[in-house]
């Protein structure tokens, strides 16, 4: 018995000897888009790393600073030529042996929190961390506390014995 | 009868903070980058003259005396339109104004202040911007007030306008005089 594709690629014959062509014609196609995807990614600049640990390590870093002329772009992705400086700064930095943090502080400490894209967390800041969590909780026990009130009244509409009064606060129904 | 007022009273606490939102962005600059500098000592530099540029500034040469700083460039647009008003104010202001040439060349500089005209007593350049970094300068124009002793007491984030001038400059500067030395 002859085997009957699950699923139909266009373009793709099972009699042909050619599929093999066909896969990797798509998959370069594939990998060019991957590439181009990947360049649009961070503006580049010919910077000389040491190794390709640095310059990864160098993209994860100015991925968590923000450009602070425009403020929606990160280091990494921005073109403006204060961002430039400012990764030149980052990459000196680095070719010095500074740390992550010690580079982060540097930064901060000339431009404020405002350059981490993640805020610290600090007096200052705990209404942000905290705000959506107390605002889940809270929703959360206003939902109990009213599932909990209708399932007795249920209860004491179906049997007024429970309460001993079939009346029913209208005004809860809303 | 509070649990049929309840949504109305959740509907118009919703209705206030949004409006304080919109008064809120009305009032406020949200591009603005509040310093981190106010209040500590101006980082130190050591900058060449704009019009002589075998001379150099250093921060401690500034010491004594309050100064305003004003960040500029001829590339700067909105430069142009502050030159004017820091031109005419330069005397009611009353503290020493220097030009920090940012990220510029030299020679355009120069032909822009001809130009424009010049109102500061000394201008010096910072081609690499390394200087303005450490001044956390974002943009241009920006101004610092910077006291005797070398500490940054504010910081302008744009333009001054006339109004800007008389109403948040002029306050910190009296605020100089008054303060111990």
């Amino acid at each position: 018995m002859k085997l009957r594709p699950l699923a139909v690629i266009p373009g793709w014959n099972p009699e042909s000897s050619r599929n093999d062509e066909y896969f990797f014609a798509r998959f370069r196609v594939f990998t060019l888009v991957l590439m181009f995807a990947f360049s649009a990614a961070h503006a580049v600049d010919p910077l000389p790393f040491k190794d390709r640990a640095q310059e990864v390590r160098f993209q994860q870093l100015t991925k968590q600073l923000r450009c602070l002329v425009c403020q929606n772009q990160d280091l990494a992705d921005s073109d403006a030529e204060l961002a430039r400086d400012l990764r030149k700064q980052v990459f000196d930095m680095m070719q010095s042996g500074k740390s992550d943090a010690q580079i982060k502080e540097y930064l901060v400490a000339r431009y404020n929190d405002f350059v981490l894209y993640d805020p610290p967390l600090k007096p200052g800041t705990w209404l942000l961390w905290f705000s959506p969590f107390v605002l889940v909780i809270g929703g959360a026990l206003v939902v109990a506390h009213v599932v909990r009130r209708r399932t007795r009244q249920a209860l004491a509409a179906a049997d007024p014995a429970v309460t001993g009064s079939a009346a029913i606060d209208s005004e809860e129904d809303w | 009868m509070i649990n049929r007022l309840l949504p109305l009273i959740m509907f118009i606490g919703l209705v206030a903070l949004l409006l304080f939102g919109i008064h809120w962005n009305a009032h406020h600059e949200m591009t603005e980058v509040p310093s981190p500098l106010i209040g500590k000592p101006a980082p130190e530099f050591t900058l060449p003259l704009l019009y002589d540029s075998t001379k150099s500034v250093t921060r401690e040469d500034l010491l004594g005396k309050p100064y305003l700083l004003n960040v500029f460039g001829s590339w700067c647009p909105t430069c142009q339109y502050e030159h004017p008003i820091l031109t005419s104010q330069a005397k009611r202001i009353g503290v020493k104004l220097i030009g920090l040439d940012w990220r510029d060349d030299p020679e355009d500089a120069k032909r822009w202040l001809a130009q424009f005209g010049n109102p500061y007593e000394a201008v010096i350049t910072d081609r690499d911007g390394r200087t303005g970094i450490d001044f956390g300068v974002y943009m241009a124009p920006e101004t610092f007030l910077v006291d005797a002793r070398g500490m940054i007491r504010y910081k302008r984030i744009g333009m001054f306008t006339p109004e800007i001038i008389r109403d948040e400059l002029m306050p910190k500067i009296a605020e100089l005089s008054r303060a111990p030395q």
